[in-house]
This record gives structure tokens, C-alpha cells and sequence, in this order.
């Protein structure tokens, strides 16, 4: 038989159900963004630690310009190294049928008949290459889904200058690249134009004669290696023949950004979730205290039955942790169906061979825990407050509130103010914990929103900086290898060329004491309109005659200031060894990055007049015929198209970040919500009989909506700074802890941001507002001249 | 004052009026009740509980509406009237003065008063009121500092500063003691004294009718007599 006790709490929870609706949806969100962000985290953690070892993801790499196989011996002798795999590696210019402009190929060698590897293979359809067959290759997933490639498709490559079709017999992933970006400046994939290709050793050997020898390398260290000792050696055997310098998988760009992300996903795993279960605590206190002070009587007579305070307590405990169950119960289901959510664009970023959202045991049980957890703080004081209530003082009334004159008479305005305002004003001087709570509270979804918001804002920026101020060329062509100052003329030359600025890139270690980077130092020529060195304040920054100018992130990084003097290790050509002074620091966006002019870079290298490539300002009418042009320029290994890049960049970030957007949005109002509507109803239930006394004396709804609401609105109007504040600064500690050596997200807050968080959560409070005054229509006024507090 | 002689501010005409409780019983609350109320009289509704007094002051009050029959107040006719119509009606015409007082706990004396001068067309000064029910010291003190019988003389204060057609008064001094009481019922007749309001006390109290112009008994849904006063006695001689 079901007690009494256990009836009234059902009944109890019945009748409150408009409020524990809304502590249901706030614990929702928080169990759900737990249960989601901490399972992704452990999905992505798992899954990249599983592909790593079954396919042997190498822990250190090198490239370097040609060295003759049998150095793999000299490489394996190292102590320290566990297994060494040596590869031919090339960005090719492509000619993908679909796409008119010239797209990037990473040509990666694997062995004719397949054996396990380090960097191991993921074949996901069609077969391995066939030996002999000149003309096989095995597409990445990423960029065969883009365009739309299938095994038996054909593309064409230029191979050492000269054009070959090549057919793709199989789609593979790798671990090298489940993140799968070109380097050098980019951040985001753009998979339509840029792909990797394995191809056999023999075929690309044979192309680039590279037959015995190598220019990339992997291994793996064995347990209890040191990286740094294995890096020095490495570099030291490679020297001699072109090393470029090794590096970790630290450095390595893939690995390093789902690192980043999943390091992000944990974080956000706590603070979301967080917010969320503190919101529902507060809510849940504010309901039971209502509650238990409505209940005196009840209280009294259970405990003058003899009933014990400690099954008192536990009645309303219990009331409390029920309340919660719904929103944990949903929040889990809601949070599995997230996480498939996260899981399907994760996979649009990050290429893994299987990238399933498993939801966990353990994960779970720790979101129902903590949400219980949240309910039984939020009860306690309500709780200890029906325990230590004594009988008989139960029995009698609740003693009437007591007022004290507001913060307006001790300013001594209070006579500037109509009765019904200061009436407000008292009523959040009176419970200042609970006003502060709430102001709190609605700060919080203010601000959620505004971080929301930041990252278009930030990412807008960017982009802008980026593309529209200080990458100002429509196209950046590279040559395969470093040309005279003619070929940039050459370039300046075809039809549709408007302007033409040459730059000379050289790879380098820079060392400053113990610190050191690997980077290439981009030499530019003075006056350029087309590339720019810009800072955060958007003024352009001119490079000195010579000396060089680094990023403010790379200054850092490396401990110099402008007039420092750094070792310059070029390590292509005749490997010079140079002191040169850092002329300027740049306070740049895009983390690491080194300028010289290109006269100084070029007499640094012994050279004169060397170009990498140009910048081209192109007549967007003859694009179509100039990228056709450069397809077919065995010179040219690889053109950049500012337009592509953007529209790439709107395509999948932007789209990822509407729903992100979305979601925060829904999380906000979900709280803006709760709040709101529990607040005002609490307030409702303590002052209804005010109220309605109210309405007997000729008061209209629309006047006691505005006496009863008006607290609520004094509250979210003062919540919205607060939460403008919190949520800015948020933002500039985000800005901090997301820095990462490939790029800085500056700390940009554009009106319009602040405007939406304030129409949203205004928005939100209104509705809920609204909803409580709707219950203003069914006040009982008869009720109300017989009853007594 | 002769009532007589004056004209009728509320006329009910055949009022009934029937509730149907949550299993369908009806009960009749009003049976057919004639009744007018003169210019600046004080009635004194006397009756036993249940008797349908409350039910009586609700439809005077236009808080209720009745289920058969007319209610005219002066040219207004309330029988069918809306629930902006009846706001408005209680918002321009009526002062209502409650057994437990309802006062507005956040607000001062003075503040409770002024919440309606600041809503009335011509409201009277709220502390000169204040000071006419003998409040003039307690103007800044809030409910929570004040005695029952002064929280109920700031109720009259309140329910006569917008200058109403007609003050109704559910058993003012319910929760008094007599000498709290005493105080209170002589403010009442204070104001319908000087101010001449229409004044209408309902109340079990018989000890209460002596101050009355006229004394209507209410019973079992219908009036039982009307007595009227010879003369009035003063609050002060009331005995219960």
C-alpha cells in the first residue's frame, strides 16, 4: 500500500508541476550537456587512441630534402627508436574534374604490396595499389567525398612537369591525417582542394627520381625514450642531407588539433554542465523554501503525530531529488541524442575510420549524480529549515514579513518614486540573497549567449583581417622550387594578371637561447599592396631593411623582444647559420609566423633575387582561363584561391557553428526560463493575497501584472550588464586558454552580440513573465476577504 | 440626516443566487433578496454564518455577480457586467474594508493609503486621513510595526481616500478585541459622518447594530426584517 506521506509528496509535485516543469528543463540541459560533452570527450579520446595504436601512428617526423635509403639503417641505430618508416612525399598541382581551379595533391608513397606500417592505412573501399600499374592511386575520404570521387574515377597530376592521369583504385584514412589540412597557415580543411593521394614507391620514386632514396621520415621511440635526445640525433644524421628539422607529434598539425579539441571538449564538459546544475540548485531552493513555509501547518501536524525530524526532512528531501529525476531521465536520453549529434559533425571534421558516439555506463551514472547531487544542496536549506521547526511554533502562522525602509528613503528619493515601484524595490531589498541569486542566474544565459556570439564575431574578424586587409591577393601561386626574379615576371605576364608581388619563403630554426621553432621565414618586398603584415589595431606594419619581424606569438615563444639578436638556421640550400637582429614585433592573429624583406631573406641565403612564388590580384573574368593556364604550369606546385578558401570556410565552420550557436541559444532561453518563471511564481504564491486585495480595490490585472512582474523585470534589466560583463570577460579568458600556435583568437565584441543576448534573454523572461500572469485571471478575490496569512 | 429622503445608490431587485458545488448539489446562497441602500446611511448587515451576508456584500461589491435577478447601482446596471466593467466599477465607486485587513506588507501606512490616491481621479490627502482615523505619529511605520486595530484604520484610511460612492465593511472588527474594536467602528462612523459616505458593516455581531441607521437580518438566504434605528448609539457605548 502506498503511504500517505508518499500520496502527499506525488500531490505535492502535482500541484507544483509548472515549477518542477521548469527545473526539468534546466537539469535537462545540464545532465544533457554533460552526459554529450563528457561522452564526445571520451569518444574521441578512445578513438583516437585505438587508431593511433592499430595503425601505428608515429610519434616523431622529419622531412628532408633527398637522403639514400640505406640512412634508414643509420636512423633505426639510434637508441631510443622502435620502428622507422621512410616515404617520398610531394604536393602535386591536380586537375580534379569538376573543379576550376587547380587543387593540391599530397602524393604520400606506400609500398606496392601491402604490409603493416607505421602510419598505417585505413582502407575504406575499393583495394590497395597494384604492383606495376603506374597509374594507381588511393584517395583520402575527406577529399574523394568532397569531390565526389569513387574508386575507378580518374584525376590529373602534374608529376615533376609532366601531366599524368592517375586512377583512384581505393578511399583510405590515416592517422597522420584524420585532420586533414595542408599546413602552413591554414586552420581549416578545405577537402575540395586539397587532398592526399598514396601512391606507390616505385611510381612517385621514378617521377621525381627519388628511386633509394627518401625525403620524409617517421618512427616510433621506443618505451622510455626521451623525444627531445631522438629529435637531436635525428636532426644530426639528417643534416647533411637537406633535414628540415623533427619534430613530435606535438607539432604535428593533425594530431595537434583534435588534441586542442578534445582538451576544449573536456573543458566545456565541466563549465557547461556546471552552470546548468548550480541554476537548478538555486531553482529548487527558491521552490522548497516556498514550499516548507506554505507547509508549517503540515509540518506541525506531522510532527506532532510523531512523526521524527529526521522523516520530516526526508519528505521534502525526497520531494526535491523527484523533482530532479525527470529533467535527469530526459537530459540522459537528450544527451545520447546528442552526442550522435556531436559524433556526425565531429566526422566532418575529423576523419576516423569509425567515430561512434558510445555512451557510457560510468559517464551516465556520474550525470545522475551530480544532477541529485545539485537537487540535495538546493533543498538543504529548506529542508533544515522544516527539521528544526518546532511543533508548536508550527502550528501558528508564518510571522508577517517584516519591511524596513528601501535603499530610496536612505538615498532620501524615495518621494520621486510611485508606492507600486518602491514596493518592488523592497521586495528584492528583502530577500537580497535570493535577488542576487536570480540577477545571477539570468546573468548566466546572458552570457552564455554572448560567448556563443563571440566566435562569429572573433571568427568574422578573422576572416576579415585575414582575407580583406592583409591577404589582399585573389590567388597565391607556389612554385616547386625556388625561381629567378624572371618567373615572377613571367607570372605577371598571363592574361588576366593585374598585379604580381613575389615572395621568397625559406624553412628555418630559429633559436634564442635553450628555445627554439621550426618555421619559414616568408620574405616580402617593401611597399607591397597585395600581402601585408597587419596588427591587432589593423595598422599596417612595415619591414624594416633588414632584421626580422616575428609575431608577437612567436616573440613569446621564443623570449626575444624587438632588438634581440636570434640565431637563423636556414635549412634549405647551403644551410646558413646567420645572427640576425628581431627588428619588430607584430601582434598578429595568426600565431606563429616570420617576416624579413625579401631582398634581406635573399641575401641571407646567398642568393639574389630568388622568388618562392607570387601573389597575384587577378580580373575575375579571365580566372576561369588563368587557372586553367596554372594547372598546366609544371612549374607551379600549388595555387591558393582566396574566393575558395572563404566560401570553403563559410561551408563547413560557419555551418558548425550555427548549430553550436543554436544550441546555446536554446540553453539560455532554457534558463532564462526557469528562472523567470519560478521566481515570479514563488512571488506569486507569497503575494497573491496581496494581489488580489489589490484587485478588489479597483486594481486591473495589467496593474498587479506590473506589481507582481515588475520585480522580475527590475531583476533581468539589472542582470543584463552583469551578464554582458561576465560574459565578456569569459570571453577574454577563453581568448587566453584557446591560444594555440597556429592562431590567436582575438578579442572583438561587436554591438549587435551585445544587442542579441539582451533581445534573447529579455525575450525569454517576458514569455515566461507572461505565462505567471496569465494565472493572475484566476486569482480567487472572494477567497481572499475570508482567509488570513 | 434623513436616509429617507434621499435617494436609493443601490437597488437590488429579486436577487438569487446559486452555487453549484463540486458534486452538483446546489446551494442557494440568495433567494430573491430586495434591498436598497440610501445616500450616506450606515447599514449594518446582521446575520449568523452561512446566512449569505458575504455572498450579499460580494454582489454590492461587485465582486460576484448575481445568478438571477437586478443590481443597479445608481444608473449602472451590474447584473451582467464584465469583469473590466465590475474593475472599473470597484476601481471609481466602492471602498472595501477586509476582516484581516490586507494591507500591502512592503508598503508604510502612508504608502498603503497612496497606492490608491495614486490610481483615483480625485483622491482625497492621504494624511490628512491618516490623521482624521488617528495615525498622524504611525505615517511611516509599515504593517509589520502596527497593532491589529491600527493596521484597520489604515484599511479605512485606504478604502476612503479616492472619495468612494460606498464603503463595505466584512467584519471589521473580527479579529479585534472590543476595545480595539471600539476604536475601529467609531472611525467608521466617523467617516460616514463627516465624509457621508454610504457605509454597509456586515457582521454577526448583533452588539454592533445599535450604530447603524438602519439593521438588516439576514437569514437562510433571504431578509429576515429591517429595523430602523431611532437613533444612532455611539461606538463607544457598545457592549459585546
Amino acid at each position: 500500500m502506498v503511504k500517505a506521506r508518499t500520496k502527499m509528496l506525488f500531490r505535492d509535485l502535482a500541484h507544483l508541476r509548472g515549477q518542477v516543469l521548469a527545473v526539468t528543463i534546466v537539469v535537462a540541459c545540464g545532465v544533457a550537456s554533460f552526459v554529450s560533452m563528457r561522452a564526445t570527450y571520451w569518444s574521441l579520446l578512445l578513438t583516437q587512441a585505438a587508431y593511433y595504436s592499430e595503425y601505428r601512428f608515429a610519434d616523431v617526423f622529419a622531412n628532408v630534402k633527398r637522403a639514400p635509403d640505406p640512412l634508414a639503417d643509420e636512423i633505426r641505430q639510434i637508441p631510443g627508436v622502435a620502428a622507422v618508416r621512410t616515404r617520398v612525399v610531394r604536393d602535386v598541382t591536380l586537375d580534379v574534374p569538376g573543379l576550376e581551379e587547380p587543387a593540391i595533391g599530397r602524393l604520400v608513397s606506400i609500398p606496392e604490396r601491402r604490409t603493416p606500417m607505421l602510419n598505417d592505412l585505413f582502407l575504406r573501399g575499393g583495394r590497395w595499389v597494384e604492383p606495376g600499374r603506374s597509374d594507381e592511386v588511393l584517395a583520402s575520404e575527406a577529399f574523394a567525398t568532397a569531390n565526389h570521387l569513387k574508386p575507378g574515377d580518374a584525376l590529373s597530376a602534374i608529376l615533376n612537369g609532366r601531366w599524368v592521369r592517375l586512377r583512384i583504385v581505393g578511399i583510405a584514412l590515416s592517422p597522420e591525417y584524420i585532420y586533414e589540412i595542408r599546413g602552413g597557415g591554414s586552420i581549416f580543411p578545405d577537402s575540395r582542394r586539397f587532398g592526399v593521394l598514396w601512391i606507390s614507391r616505385e611510381v612517385i620514386g621514378a617521377a621525381f627520381q627519388m628511386e633509394g632514396a627518401f625525403n620524409d621520415v617517421s618512427l616510433t621511440l621506443a618505451r622510455g625514450a626521451r623525444e627531445a635526445d631522438v629529435i637531436a640525433r635525428l636532426d644530426r644524421i639528417l643534416d647533411r642531407y637537406g633535414g628540415l628539422g623533427a619534430y613530435g607529434r606535438e607539432d604535428q598539425i593533425s594530431h595537434r588539433f583534435i588534441s586542442d579539441e578534445i582538451k576544449q571538449n573536456r573543458v566545456s564538459s565541466i563549465y557547461t554542465p556546471a552552470i546548468f546544475l548550480a541554476v537548478s540548485a538555486f531553482l529548487i531552493h527558491i521552490v522548497l523554501s516556498r514550499l516548507v513555509a506554505l507547509q508549517r501547518p503540515h509540518v506541525a501536524l506531522l510532527k506532532a503525530f510523531g512523526y521524527s525530524n529526521g522523516m520530516v526532512g526526508l519528505h521534502y528531501m525526497k520531494m526535491a531529488l523527484l523533482a530532479v529525476s525527470g529533467g535527469t531521465l530526459l537530459g540522459t536520453a537528450l544527451g545520447i541524442w546528442l552526442g550522435h549529434v556531436f559524433a556526425a559533425v565531429y566526422q566532418d571534421f575529423y576523419r576516423f575510420p569509425l567515430l561512434r558516439f558510445e555512451w557510457r555506463v560510468d559517464v551516465i551514472g556520474l550525470g545522475v549524480a551530480i544532477s541529485l547531487a545539485s537537487a540535495a544542496v538546493g533543498a538543504w536549506v529548506a529542508v533544515r529549515s522544516a527539521i528544526a521547526l518546532p511543533p508548536a511554533e508550527a502550528m501558528r502562522a508564518e510571522p508577517p514579513a517584516n519591511f524596513r525602509p528601501g535603499i530610496l528613503e536612505r538615498l532620501g528619493i524615495g518621494a520621486f518614486f510611485s508606492s507600486s515601484f518602491r514596493m518592488i524595490l523592497r521586495n528584492v531589498e528583502r530577500q537580497p540573497w535570493r535577488s542576487a541569486l536570480t540577477v545571477l542566474g539570468l546573468a548566466l544565459a546572458v552570457g552564455i549567449l554572448v560567448i556563443g556570439r563571440y566566435f562569429f564575431d572573433a571568427m568574422d574578424f578573422m576572416m576579415e583581417l585575414q582575407f580583406e586587409i592583409a591577404q589582399r591577393e585573389d590567388v597565391m601561386v607556389a612554385f616547386r622550387e625556388p625561381l629567378t626574379s624572371q618567373a615572377a615576371y613571367d607570372v605577371a605576364r598571363l592574361e588576366g594578371v593585374m598585379l604580381s608581388e613575389p615572395y621568397r619563403e625559406a624553412p628555418a630554426r630559429l633559436r634564442a637561447g635553450h628555445r627554439s621553432k621550426r618555421i619559414g621565414i616568408l620574405g616580402l618586398d617593401p611597399g607591397g599592396e597585395l600581402r601585408r603584415l597587419i596588427d591587432q589595431s589593423l595598422e599596417a606594419v612595415p619591414l624594416s631593411p633588414d632584421g626580422l619581424v616575428l609575431t608577437e606569438a612567436l616573440a613569446d615563444h621564443l623570449g626575444v623582444k624587438p632588438g634581440s639578436r636570434i640565431r637563423v638556421e636556414i635549412l634549405e640550400g647551403e644551410r646558413a647559420i646567420r645572427d640576425v637582429v628581431v627588428a619588430d614585433v607584430v601582434d598578429e592573429i595568426l600565431g606563429f609566423s616570420a617576416y624579413m624583406r625579401r631582398d634581406a631573406l635573399n641575401r641571407l641565403l646567398g642568393e639574389s633575387g630568388a622568388t618562392s612564388g607570387a601573389y597575384l590580384a587577378v580580373d575575375s573574368l579571365a580566372a576561369p582561363a588563368l587557372y586553367a593556364r596554372l594547372k598546366r604550369t609544371p612549374a607551379v606546385s600549388g595555387v591558393a584561391i582566396r574566393e575558395a578558401t572563404l566560401r570553403s570556410f563559410d561551408e563547413i565552420v560557419a555551418q558548425s557553428l550555427k548549430i553550436s550557436t543554436n544550441v546555446l541559444i536554446f540553453f539560455a532561453c532554457a534558463i532564462a526560463f526557469g528562472v523567470v518563471y519560478n521566481s515570479a511564481r514563488v512571488a506569486l504564491s507569497e503575494r497573491g493575497k496581496e494581489l488580489a486585495s489589490l484587485r478588489i480595490l479597483g486594481f486591473t490585472r495589467r496593474e498587479i501584472g506590473v506589481l507582481l512582474l515588475g520585480e522580475q523585470a527590475l531583476l533581468t534589466l539589472a542582470a543584463i550588464p552583469v551578464g554582458l560583463a561576465i560574459g565578456h570577460a569569459t570571453c577574454a579568458l577563453l581568448t587566453n586558454l584557446m591560444q594555440t600556435e597556429l592562431y590567436r583568437m582575438p578579442l572583438v565584441m561587436t554591438g549587435r552580440t551585445y544587442v542579441f543576448a539582451t533581445l534573447v534573454v529579455t525575450a525569454a523572461a517576458v514569455v515566461s513573465g507572461l505565462a505567471v500572469a496569465r494565472r493572475l485571471a484566476h486569482l480567487d478575490l472572494i477567497e481572499v476577504l475570508k482567509t488570513r496569512e | 440626516m434623513t436616509p429617507a429622503a434621499t435617494e436609493a445608490v443601490f437597488q437590488l431587485r429579486d436577487v438569487s443566487k446559486v452555487y453549484r458545488s463540486g458534486d452538483g448539489v446546489e446551494v442557494h446562497a440568495l433567494r430573491g433578496v430586495n434591498l436598497d441602500l440610501y445616500r450616506g446611511e450606515l447599514v449594518v448587515l446582521l446575520g449568523p454564518s452561512g446566512s449569505g451576508k458575504s455572498t450579499l456584500l460580494n454582489i454590492l461589491g461587485g465582486l460576484d455577480t448575481p445568478t438571477s435577478g437586478q443590481v443597479i447601482y445608481l444608473d449602472h446596471n451590474l447584473t451582467e457586467a464584465s469583469d473590466r466593467d465590475l474593475t472599473r466599477f470597484r476601481r471609481e465607486h466602492v471602498g472595501f474594508v477586509f476582516q484581516f485587513y490586507n494591507l500591502i506588507p512592503s508598503l508604510t501606512a502612508l504608502e498603503n493609503v497612496q497606492l490608491v490616491t495614486e490610481i483615483a481621479e480625485r483622491p482625497m490627502d492621504a494624511r490628512e486621513l491618516l490623521g482624521m482615523v488617528g495615525l498622524q505619529d504611525r505615517l511611516n511605520n509599515f504593517p509589520g510595526q502596527l497593532s491589529g486595530g491600527e493596521q484597520q484604520r489604515v484599511a479605512i484610511a485606504r478604502a476612503v481616500a479616492k472619495r468612494p460612492d460606498v464603503l463595505l465593511c466584512d467584519e471589521p472588527t473580527g479579529a479585534l478585541d472590543v476595545v480595539t474594536g471600539r476604536v475601529v467602528l467609531d472611525v467608521l462612523a466617523k467617516v460616514n459622518r463627516e465624509l457621508g459616505t454610504t457605509t454597509a458593516v456586515i457582521t454577526h455581531n448583533a452588539a454592533i447594530a445599535g450604530m447603524a441607521d438602519r439593521v438588516v437580518r439576514i437569514s437562510s438566504g433571504q431578509i429576515a426584517e429591517i429595523h430602523r434605528n431611532e437613533k444612532r448609539v455611539s461606538p463607544a457605548e457598545l457592549e459585546w
